[in-house]
C-alpha cells in the first residue's frame, strides 16, 4: 500500500527537459529496462519548454472502464495499476481512451504497460524513482504540507476538464495561485490556440529577446 | 612516434566508442545487489550523493542517497545511467602497444613490459634532450589524491616543469579573477543560502543542462520571491522563465559588468561603507566605469537599454542577493576580467560573507574545485601555494624531502605545452585524464602538435581519441574502482568510495603512477601504500596554506557529509590543536580570521581587504566581420559529459542527443536558404564542419551554438581558437566568427560512423 499522506505533483513550469526521469524510470523494478514516463518537447522550434507525463491514476480510471478484458485494476490506495499480464489483450482501448494519452502497448510483449507509480517503490515506503532524481523537482513526492511549503506561488489541482468529461485524479498538477480557473485545468480549453483566461502568473521570457538583433549577411 | 598507426575507422571497430546498454544482471530484477556503497556521481562538479549497486565485481545500478544534503537523491540522467560504464565492452584491461599491424591499430602487451618500455623511453629522451623534454598532462576529474601526486611527480620524479591540468579549460578564469580580488580561490557559501535571497544573477551558465542539481536551488529561491536574472546569448532552460534575460551579445560581458556598476554608481546603490571599510581600489574603478554610459553599454553588449537599467535597479537596492557564473563568463580571451566585472558588482553591493547572500563560480568537472589547488597546475605547489614564491617552496621542498634548488620552477599552460612539443622542445607526453584532441580549440593543431612527440603515453580506463596516438597506453582505473576525495562547487570536500577491483590489468592510476617512478629507478617520494596515506602528506602539504587541509580527515568527512576548506588542524590565531574544527562552509564572514589577513579583516590579504579591479573590456580575438560574419558559441549538452570518453560510451545518454547539431535562428536560417534538419557548413580561419542544422528561436539570431562533446569531423573544436586569456590562458571557446551556408553534400563520415563515434 502506499501512504495516503504521501502524494504525487507535477509542476511543468520547473522541467527543464533534463530526461533523468525518464532515465531513473527504467530502473525500477516492475518494468526494468523500459520507461514508463514520456517526456516531450511543446514546441522546440520556439521554446525550451518540456512536459513530463506520468500516469495521473484517476478516481475513476478511463483505461480499467473500457478494458474488455478486465485486466486494469486500482487498489486501494488509489493506484491505478499497469495491465495484468493474463488478462491483457493489447487490443489498445486503453491507449485510445485515456484522455493523458499515457499507456502504451507493447507489440513484442502483447501487453499495455504504463506507469504505476513505482509500486515496488511507494508500496515500501520510498518515493517513485522519478521524483526521487528529478533534478529541478518538476516531479514531486511528498505530503501536502511540504508541497505548500515549498511552493507558495502555486496551488495543486486533481481536477481536469476533458470536452464533457471531469477527472479527479491521484496525481496533482501544480498552477499559478491567482486565476480564476485554478481549482480546475481545462484541458479541451487550454488546446485552443487562444485560450480562454489564460494566466500564467509565474515568468516566462515570451516577447521575443532577440526582436532587436540585427542578422548582418 | 605518435602517430594514428591505422585507419580510424579500424580503431573505431576494436576500441569504440561501441554503447553500454542494461543487459543480463543488470536487466534481471531476481538479482539482489551484495552491497550498496555511499559514493558520489563520476561526472560534474555538483557531486551529487549517489550510493552504487555493486553484485561481485560488477556495478549493476543505482539507489538514490537520500541522506546526502547536497542534492537529497536528486540526479541528472548522466548520474542515473553513469553505472552502465563499468564492465564496458570497450574497457581497456591490459597495457597496450602502438602496432600498426595489430587490429585495430593496438597489440595488448604485458603490464609489466609498458612501465619498462615507458621507462625507458622517459629515460632516453632525457638524457638525450634534457629533463624538461617531458611533459604531463593531468586532469580534474581526478581525486585530489592523485591530482597531488601528479604534481609531485612531474617535479620530483620527472624532474621538469612541464605540467598542467585540463582544468585549464574550465576554471582557471574563475581561479584567477578569485585570487585578484579576494585573495582565495573558492565559491563564498554553501548553496543553502541562495534559498531566500532576493535576487540570483546567473552569468554565462546553463545550469539546467551543466549543473541540473543547482536548478532546484534557484528556483527553491524564486518561490521564496527571489528575481531571476540570466545573463546568455541563448534561451537555455534555466532562462526561459526568469524574470530579467539579458541576451548579450558573445564576448561583451566585461562591457555589460561595467554598464550595471555605472547605474549603481549613479543612483547610490551602492555600499559605500562596506566599500570603504573592506576594499581598496574603487575609485580606479569608477572611473573606468563612467565611459560605460547605458547606451553604450547597450550598443557594444546587444542588451537592450531598458533591461541594463532594470538590471542595475534589482541588483542595486537588493538587500540580499546571489551571483553565480560558469564558462559562458569565462571562456574567453577576456575571461579573467569578465570575472573581475562579475566580482565588482557583488563588492560593490556589499553582500558577501552574509547568509542569504554569496558569489561563486559553477565547477564543471567532478574535481573542478581540489583539482586546482593542490599542484598540478603549471604555476602552483599543494594548499595553493606559488610556485615561484621561495617561501612556499622551501616549505614543499621541506615535505617532499627534497633540495628545494630541485625543485623545478613555473611551466606553461596545457596549450602552451602543445606549441613547445610543436616547435620540438618537448619530444615525450604523458597523459592522464585530459582528452586534447577534442578538448582542446583548433585541434587540426593539436593533432599536429601530437605526431611530433617520440613518445606518447596515455592513461586511462578507455582508448580515448587522443591516446589513439599513443605508443604506450597504461590501463587505468575508473572512478568506482578507487577511493579518494574530491572538492565539490561549494567546496565541500567529500569522499568518493571504492565500490569494485580493477579489471584485468587495469590499475588505480597513483599505482601506475608510482610504478613508472619506480622503473625509472627514482622512487623517492612514491611509495604509497594506499589514497589514505597520500591523503595524510597531502594534508601536511597543504597546512597553512590558503587551500588548507590539515583538519580534514576521511572521518570527519563522512561524520559531516563533507568539510568546507580551509580546515586547520591548529588554531591560526592561538596555534593551539583545533581536531573539531567543522570547516569553512561561509567565506568572508566578518570578524573571521583567516592565515593571510590575521585578524586584519575577512578578505585573503595581509590588509584583509577585497580588491576591486577594473575589468576592462576587450572585443574578442578573431571577432566577426565581414568575411566571418556570425558569432559561434559552444558548449555542454545535458546527458553528455566533457569529451565524451564515458558518455560516449553508455547507450542511454547517446540516444537522447545522439549528434551534434547546429543550433540556428530562423530569422539567420532562412536568409541563407536553410531548414531544420538540412545538413550545414559552419566554417572559420581554422576549419570546417558540416552537421545537421536545429533551427529554434532560443538563440540570438546572429549566433550559432555546437556542442562540443565529440571527436574527429563531428568536432567543434576543429572551429575555435586557440587565443587565450593573458593571465589565465583559458582558451576563447565561447566566441570567434564564423560563416555558415547549406552544405554542398552530406559529411564524409555519414554511413559509416555510428552517432557516437
Amino acid at each position: 500500500m502506499k501512504p495516503e499522506h504521501l502524494q504525487f505533483f507535477i509542476d511543468p513550469n520547473r522541467c527543464i527537459g533534463c530526461q533523468a526521469c525518464v532515465q531513473a524510470c527504467t530502473e525500477c523494478d516492475t518494468h526494468r529496462g523500459v520507461s514508463m514516463i514520456h517526456l516531450e518537447y511543446i514546441e522546440r522550434s520556439r521554446s525550451v519548454q518540456t512536459v513530463p507525463v506520468v500516469c495521473m491514476h484517476c478516481e475513476q480510471p478511463t483505461c480499467a472502464e473500457v478494458c474488455p478484458a478486465d485486466a486494469i485494476k486500482r487498489t486501494a490506495d488509489g493506484v491505478v495499476q499497469s495491465a495484468r499480464k493474463p488478462r491483457c489483450i493489447a487490443c489498445g482501448n486503453c491507449v485510445m481512451a485515456c484522455p493523458f494519452g499515457v499507456p502504451e502497448v507493447y507489440e513484442d510483449r502483447q501487453l499495455m504497460m504504463k506507469c504505476d507509480m513505482c509500486y515496488d517503490r511507494t508500496s515500501t515506503g520510498k518515493k517513485p524513482m522519478c521524483a526521487t532524481v528529478c533534478p529541478s523537482q518538476a516531479l514531486f513526492f511528498g505530503t501536502r504540507e511540504q508541497i505548500e511549503q515549498l511552493r507558495p506561488m502555486s496551488v495543486p489541482t486533481n481536477r481536469f476538464q476533458f470536452g464533457n468529461q471531469s477527472i479527479t485524479t491521484q496525481v496533482n498538477m501544480m498552477l499559478p495561485k491567482d486565476g480564476a480557473h485554478q481549482m480546475l485545468v481545462n484541458v479541451t480549453d487550454a488546446m485552443n490556440d487562444q485560450p480562454k483566461a489564460r494566466n500564467v502568473s509565474l515568468p516566462v521570457v515570451s516577447a521575443d529577446p532577440f526582436a532587436e538583433v540585427e542578422v548582418a549577411l | 612516434m605518435a602517430t594514428i598507426p591505422t585507419d580510424e575507422l579500424n580503431i573505431i571497430q576494436h576500441f569504440g566508442p561501441h554503447l553500454a546498454r542494461m543487459s543480463g544482471e543488470r536487466l534481471s530484477t531476481a538479482i539482489e545487489p551484495d552491497r550498496l556503497v555511499k559514493t558520489h556521481c563520476c561526472f560534474c562538479g555538483q557531486q551529487c550523493g549517489i550510493q552504487l549497486k555493486v553484485k561481485g565485481n560488477e556495478v549493476i545500478g543505482f539507489e538514490p542517497w537520500e541522506d546526502f544534503p547536497f542534492n537529497r537523491g536528486m540526479l541528472c540522467p548522466k548520474g542515473v545511467k553513469r553505472y552502465l560504464q563499468g564492465s564496458h565492452p570497450d574497457r581497456l584491461t591490459t597495457a597496450l602497444r602502438r602496432d600498426p599491424k595489430a587490429e585495430g591499430g593496438f597489440a595488448p602487451i604485458s603490464y609489466a613490459d609498458a612501465i619498462a618500455k615507458v621507462a625507458s623511453e622517459i629515460q632516453r629522451i632525457q638524457n638525450a634532450y634534457g629533463n624538461d623534454a617531458i611533459a604531463m598532462l593531468s586532469g580534474a576529474s581526478l581525486t585530489t589524491e592523485k591530482a597531488y601526486l601528479n604534481g609531485k611527480f612531474a617535479r620530483v620524479c620527472l624532474k621538469t616543469p612541464y605540467i598542467d591540468y585540463n582544468g585549464r579549460l574550465c576554471m582557471v578564469s574563475a581561479g584567477a579573477g578569485n585570487k585578484k580580488a579576494f585573495g582565495i580561490d573558492r565559491t563564498t557559501s554553501p548553496w543553502s543560502d541562495m534559498v531566500g535571497t532576493e535576487v540570483v544573477w546567473v552569468a554565462g551558465s546553463n545550469v539546467a543542462e551543466c549543473s541540473p542539481i543547482t536548478t532546484n536551488y534557484i528556483w527553491q529561491a524564486r518561490e521564496q520571491g527571489a528575481k531571476v536574472i540570466v545573463q546568455d546569448p541563448r534561451i537555455t532552460p534555466i532562462a526561459r522563465t526568469c524574470d530579467l534575460f539579458l541576451p548579450v551579445k558573445p564576448g561583451r560581458d566585461a562591457a555589460l559588468f561595467s554598464g550595471v556598476l555605472q547605474l549603481m554608481i549613479e543612483n547610490g546603490w551602492i555600499d559605500r561603507q562596506f566599500i570603504e571599510n573592506h576594499t581598496n581600489g574603487f575609485e580606479q574603478l569608477a572611473d573606468y566605469c563612467k565611459q560605460w554610459t547605458p547606451a553604450k553599454t547597450a550598443e557594444v553588449t546587444g542588451v537592450p537599454e531598458r533591461s541594463i537599467r532594470l538590471a542595475a535597479e534589482w541588483w542595486g537596492q537588493a538587500k540580499s542577493s546571489f551571483l553565480f557564473h560558469a564558462r559562458g563568463i569565462e571562456h574567453h580571451s577576456v575571461g579573467v576580467q569578465n570575472v573581475l566585472g562579475a566580482i565588482n558588482l557583488v563588492l560593490a553591493s556589499g553582500r558577501i560573507g552574509k547568509p542569504k547572500s554569496g558569489y561563486g563560480t559553477i565547477t564543471g568537472q567532478a574535481n573542478g574545485q581540489g583539482g586546482r589547488e593542490h599542484g598540478q597546475k603549471c604555476d602552483q605547489l599543494p594548499g595553493l601555494r606559488d610556485i615561484a614564491n621561495p617561501e612556499h617552496r622551501k616549505y614543499i621542498a621541506s615535505v617532499w624531502k627534497i633540495d628545494e634548488k630541485d625543485l623545478p620552477g613555473p611551466g606553461v599552460d596545457a596549450y602552451e605545452l602543445m606549441r613547445k612539443i610543436d616547435a620540438g622542445e618537448i619530444k615525450g607526453l604523458i597523459s592522464i585524464c585530459f582528452n586534447p584532441m577534442v578538448s582542446l580549440p583548433d585541434n587540426n593543431f593539436v593533432r599536429r602538435a601530437l605526431e611530433k612527440l617520440e613518445f606518447y603515453v596515455a592513461i586511462d580506463f578507455f582508448l580515448n581519441d587522443t591516446a589513439r596516438y599513443a605508443d604506450i597506453v597504461l590501463p587505468g582505473s575508473l572512478q568506482e574502482e578507487d577511493e579518494g576525495v574530491v572538492a565539490q562547487v561549494e567546496g565541500r570536500v567529500i569522499k568518493i568510495n571504492k565500490a569494485v577491483d580493477c579489471p584485468g590489468e587495469a590499475r588505480q592510476d597513483w599505482r601506475i603512477i608510482q610504478d613508472i617512478a619506480k622503473a625509472l629507478n627514482r622512487p623517492h617520494g612514491f611509495t604509497f601504500t594506499s589514497p589514505r596515506e597520500i591523503f595524510e602528506e597531502l594534508r601536511i602539504a597543504s597546512k597553512g596554506g590558503i587551500a588548507d587541509y590539515s583538519g580534514i580527515t576521511y572521518e570527519k568527512i563522512e561524520r559531516q557529509f563533507g568539510v568546507f576548506w580551509p580546515c586547520p588542524s591548529n588554531d591560526y590565531k592561538t596555534g593551539q590543536p583545533v581536531p573539531d574544527h567543522p570547516g569553512t562552509p561561509r567565506l568572508f564572514e566578518p570578524g573571521s580570521y583567516n592565515s593571510i589577513a590575521k585578524g586584519n579583516g575577512p578578505f585573503y590579504f595581509p590588509d584583509g581587504k577585497a580588491r576591486f579591479n577594473v575589468s576592462e573590456y576587450r572585443a574578442p580575438v578573431d571577432d566577426i566581420s565581414q568575411e566571418y560574419p556570425i558569432f559561434l558559441t559552444t558548449g555542454r549538452v545535458v546527458s553528455q559529459f566533457l569529451s565524451g570518453t564515458q558518455t560516449r560510451r553508455i547507450g542511454p545518454l547517446v540516444d537522447q542527443y545522439p549528434e551534434p547539431r547546429i543550433e540556428i535562428h530562423p530569422r539567420l536560417a532562412e536568409k541563407l536558404g536553410i531548414q531544420d534538419k538540412d545538413w550545414v557548413t559552419a566554417e572559420t580561419r581554422r576549419g570546417s564542419i558540416t552537421l545537421r542544422a536545429m533551427v529554434v528561436t532560443t538563440i540570438r539570431p546572429d549566433t550559432i551554438f555546437i556542442p562540443y562533446h565529440w571527436a574527429g569531423k563531428k568536432s567543434a573544436n576543429q572551429l575555435t581558437v586557440s587565443a587565450q586569456d593573458p593571465i589565465s590562458k583559458i582558451p576563447q571557446y565561447k566566441v570567434c566568427g564564423c560563416r555558415v551556408k547549406k552544405a554542398d553534400a552530406p559529411p564524409s563520415y555519414e554511413g559509416k560512423l555510428e552517432a557516437q563515434q
